[in-house]
């Protein structure tokens, strides 16, 4: 299924087979016999029970708390709210380079700036009790008239630049695309996601000696023990937070209400307090992936090269913090063109702040702009792949970069070859199997190849195994085992004399479990500590009861990395059967073929990359969070309302990969995470297309829009 | 803290994985917290806590059920088997071993509800229960293989959001393949 790539290394490792060969996941055994023990699942002496009370208002103040019969009913051990609350402050910048999200910064004033603020939170001896406790509570409100409707009119949005400035031009655009001869002009949509990770937020916090602990399920142990030190005023060192297994997060397990109500009720009653999100608390306290209105306008010559690219992005975000999705980012990165001009604008709203959602930016951006790739390649009756090909750039088209490694062609010629992409006929509306409609669509990928600074202890034991400490956390890639074999080859040893620990923020600094630059990043940090750990080991040391360990950091070594354009692509394709009777779409195939970086463990990596690839199907497809404009709030938010596929949506999909080691990086790794769900909703759109002859320019492609679309004027 | 029986309170006997505990319950408290919260069998898990994701899927007397949606106090009497009572002791259970092998799995919190839910669809299908897909549902069509798309069909009340679909598809149908060579079906459904 895959190469095993032998590794262009920095020449300080070689590879010893551990990396590039399938391993199952050493916790493996663990999740399926149900020993493995998620946040909220370790017991507790005198465990306590947080339940958080949300706002029923959009806007407004908290004018009163009804605290006295809530505190009369059975087991009712206090409740916070802002006029009783400890004192936060919130005035930081994070790890990540951003604030604490808002609604982290529990009760500190009585402003309601969206529906499902938290305004309370009820303690007691058993969940139950809590629960109705908080269900029982009596908030008073002042109501204010709230503004929760987006659409791309908005006079009101102005540009914010985010993880990269909101605004790219080079040339004229207009008399470009007055010049050119073939236009496409359109205007897409997607909708609210989110990303409903199946474990819920959880939290139990202790006090242990003058220690706060923290058991929660986060992307990043000391990104959160950090956060918690800030947010309460503690010397960082006196917290500790632990993550052992995280039942996925997708961008939305940070800093969250949950851990800082159950700190803020430990330090109150002095004893240990969980606190569980409900699956209905977690849309409005989770984060979300905003809706995006996105235009794009190419121009080009009669052979299909681009002489004009435009693609602005619109995105909300609340009234309390300036979250941008910046949907042109991708823009940036895949084709260059005479005039270009990108910008990400936000417009603020009274909701919640929208947050990091796997692939932000690009998993909506590439919707759009790959549509429109398609969009064009039809009107200059050109091939979408030959398309793509006439349009490589030599470097960045924004920053004028060489790229580090480029192999999307490559992953388009491959993917054609596998997908039977030859013997396509480009013509839509033509295919029919029964009731159904067929078509085959194909897209770009693209996502940054990152690396965060990190460090890691790895011990020589003294019966001849190894201890890698790093607070990794995994959160369902397979870092765990990943960072197994990368050590296990770094070390020169089999797999199983090495033993990974993570998820603690007392192993040190490290990296969070985003942007796919977890592994990537963590194996940097394992690499350098085993690289000199053997050197000590080569001395002929005597190991102590103790062992040896020695510790990295790879602040430096990330910081002397060369300015380059870094990102992995990939090419998507998708087959469809459409009925316009009924309005059902069905994905029949899909293939992806990755240009990645090198692949460590090709077992999870696969996984990983299909996993990217289905929520590809659910976008394209179910997701869509619904808000309601007379109320503010969501219509139908939970997994009965909020659809993401099942396992009747998925067919039998392929992922594979193309051997490309990223040549800066000591494993050769670049980051699998996020790239799966890059351009395969606009695949899934084109294949539509390319069955029915219209275009769906907005998702979900739902029953009914494919219903009132039916097939366009030319099958009529 | 073990309450007393009262006008909120019920003494209950719940039989799990082959064991018998007696304790007293809040009546509102469902299978699922009796199980994780009182019983510390925690590897079944709460993904909703209102049926929509299959990740508390236990079998009681042999068939899959959310546990979200059950009372504690309504669960006496029944042969309740959860995630750590399918393995035979040390040796994995075949459902088990296949999720292990094809990586059936990413974060692993909807793996314990995917895998009961699995041993009983391959039960119910040995059993001849047709689903949404079977062609034929007619007396004399006999049973229907149990193709891909049976198997998506049957355990599409249970959600994965790492998107493990294709790893677990397979894996279920190694699962089946391997029961059927051994005979190793365990109890039919009734």
């Amino acid at each position: 299924m895959t190469t095993t790539t032998t590794g262009t290394t920095n020449g300080t490792t070689t590879a010893r087979g551990s990396v590039g060969t399938a391993h199952t996941r050493v916790e493996g055994r663990d999740k399926v016999t149900g020993a493995a023990r998620y946040a909220g699942e370790i017991p507790f002496a005198g465990l306590a029970h947080g339940w958080l009370a949300l706002s029923t208002v959009t806007r407004g103040r908290v004018r009163s708390v009804e605290t006295a019969p809530v505190l009369g009913m059975p087991g009712v051990l206090t409740v916070l709210h802002h006029e009783n609350a400890p004192r936060l402050d919130s005035d930081y910048v994070g790890l990540l380079g951003v604030p604490p999200d808002p609604s982290a910064a529990l009760f500190q004033h009585d402003r309601v700036p969206h529906r499902g603020w938290p305004v309370a939170l009820v303690v007691a001896e058993t969940s139950e009790q809590a629960r109705e406790a908080a269900e029982a509570l009596v908030v008073h409100y002042e109501q204010e008239p709230h503004d929760v409707a987006f659409s791309a009119g908005r006079p009101d949005a102005y540009p914010v630049d985010g993880h990269m400035p909101a605004v790219a031009e080079k040339g004229d655009l207009e008399s470009a695309l007055a010049t050119s001869t073939v236009v496409v002009d359109a205007e897409y949509t997607t909708p609210e996601e989110h990303h409903n990770p199946m474990e819920p937020h959880a939290a139990t916090a202790h006090w242990d000696g003058g220690r706060l602990e923290v058991v929660d399920s986060n992307q990043g142990t000391t990104w959160v023990a950090g956060d918690l030190a800030k947010l309460f005023s503690l010397d960082p060192a006196s917290v500790r937070v632990r993550s052992e297994h995280v039942g996925g997060g997708f961008g939305s397990k940070g800093i969250r209400a949950h851990q800082v109500a159950a700190v803020m009720a430990a330090t109150v009653l002095q004893r240990p307090v969980r606190v569980v999100m409900t699956r209905r608390q977690m849309f409005s306290l989770a984060g979300y992936r905003s809706p995006t209105t996105q235009r794009v306008r190419l121009g080009a010559d009669a052979q299909g090269r681009l002489r004009a690219l435009e693609h602005r992005c619109l995105n909300i975000t609340s009234t309390v913090r300036e979250f941008v999705e910046p949907g042109a980012a991708p823009a940036r990165v895949m084709y260059d063109a005479d005039a270009h001009h990108t910008a990400n604008r936000v417009v603020r709203l009274d909701v919640p702040t929208p947050t990091w959602m796997r692939a932000p930016g690009e998993a909506p951006g590439s919707f759009a702009l790959e549509a429109a790739l398609d969009e064009l390649a039809e009107k200059c009756g050109i091939d979408p792949i030959e398309l793509r090909a006439r349009n490589e750039p030599e470097r960045g088209p924004v920053s004028g970069l060489p790229f580090s490694s480029r192999n999307l062609l490559t992953c388009f010629r491959e993917g054609a070859r596998r997908f039977g992409w030859a013997d396509r006929d480009p013509r839509p509306g033509l295919r029919r199997d029964g009731r159904w409609l067929l078509g085959t669509g194909t897209a770009a990928a693209s996502f940054p190849a990152g690396a965060g600074p990190s460090t890691a202890g790895l011990t020589a034991e003294p019966d001849g195994t190894f201890t890698v400490r790093i607070a990794a956390s995994d959160i369902g890639t397979g870092a765990r085992t990943a960072l197994t074999l990368v050590a296990a080859d770094a070390l020169g040893v089999a797999p199983d004399r090495v033993r990974v620990r993570i998820g603690d923020s007392d192993f040190g600094p490290a990296m969070i479990a985003g942007g796919s630059m977890g592994t990537r990043s963590w194996s940097w940090a394992v690499t350098i500590a085993a690289d000199e750990l053997r050197e000590r080991l080569a001395l002929g040391a005597d190991i102590p009861p103790a062992g040896i360990t020695v510790r990295s950091d790879t602040t430096e070594a990330i910081g002397a990395l060369a300015k380059k354009e870094r990102h992995s692509f990939g090419a998507q394709f998708a087959e469809v059967a459409v009925d316009v009777t009924t309005g059902e779409v069905r994905v029949r195939r899909m293939l992806g073929i990755f240009a990645a970086g090198r692949v460590v463990n090709p077992l999870t990596a696969r996984s990983q990359f299909l996993g990217g690839m289905i929520w590809g199907i659910s976008m394209a497809l179910h997701e869509e969070a619904v808000r309601d404009p007379a109320s503010g709030g969501h219509v139908g938010a939970d997994l009965a309302g909020y659809h993401v596929a099942t396992h009747a949506d998925v067919p039998l999909i392929e992922a594979d990969w193309i051997d490309d080691p990223d040549p800066d990086d000591p494993v050769g790794i670049k980051g699998i995470g996020e790239i799966g769900i890059v351009g395969a909703a606009a695949a899934i759109a084109n294949a539509v297309w390319h069955a029915t002859g219209v275009r769906h320019r907005s998702l979900p492609i739902r029953p009914d829009r494919v219903l009132s679309a039916g097939t366009g004027a030319a099958h009529a | 803290m073990a309450p007393a029986p009262s006008p909120t309170h019920s003494a209950v006997t719940l039989n799990v994985n082959g064991e018998k505990y007696t304790l007293t319950v809040d009546h509102r408290t469902t299978l699922l917290d009796a199980l994780r919260e009182r019983l510390d069998l925690t590897g079944t898990k709460k993904g909703c806590d209102q049926g929509q994701c299959g990740a508390c899927t236990v079998l009681l007397d042999g068939r899959r059920a959310v546990s979200c949606l059950h009372l504690a106090v309504a669960a006496e009497g029944r042969e309740i088997t959860t995630i750590e009572g399918v393995a035979d002791g040390e040796r994995l259970h075949p459902v088990q071993q296949a999720f292990l092998d094809f990586d059936g799995y990413q974060c692993g919190y909807c793996t314990p509800g995917q895998i009961c839910s699995a041993i009983a669809v391959i039960e119910e299908h040995a059993a001849g229960w047709p689903s949404a897909v079977t062609d034929d549902v007619g007396p004399e069509a006999g049973p229907a293989p149990l193709t891909a798309d049976e198997i998506r069909e049957r355990m599409s009340g249970n959600l994965c959001r790492c998107g493990a679909y294709v790893s677990i598809v397979q894996a279920v149908a190694r699962a089946a393949a391997v029961q059927a060579e051994t005979g190793e079906a365990a109890e039919a459904v009734a």
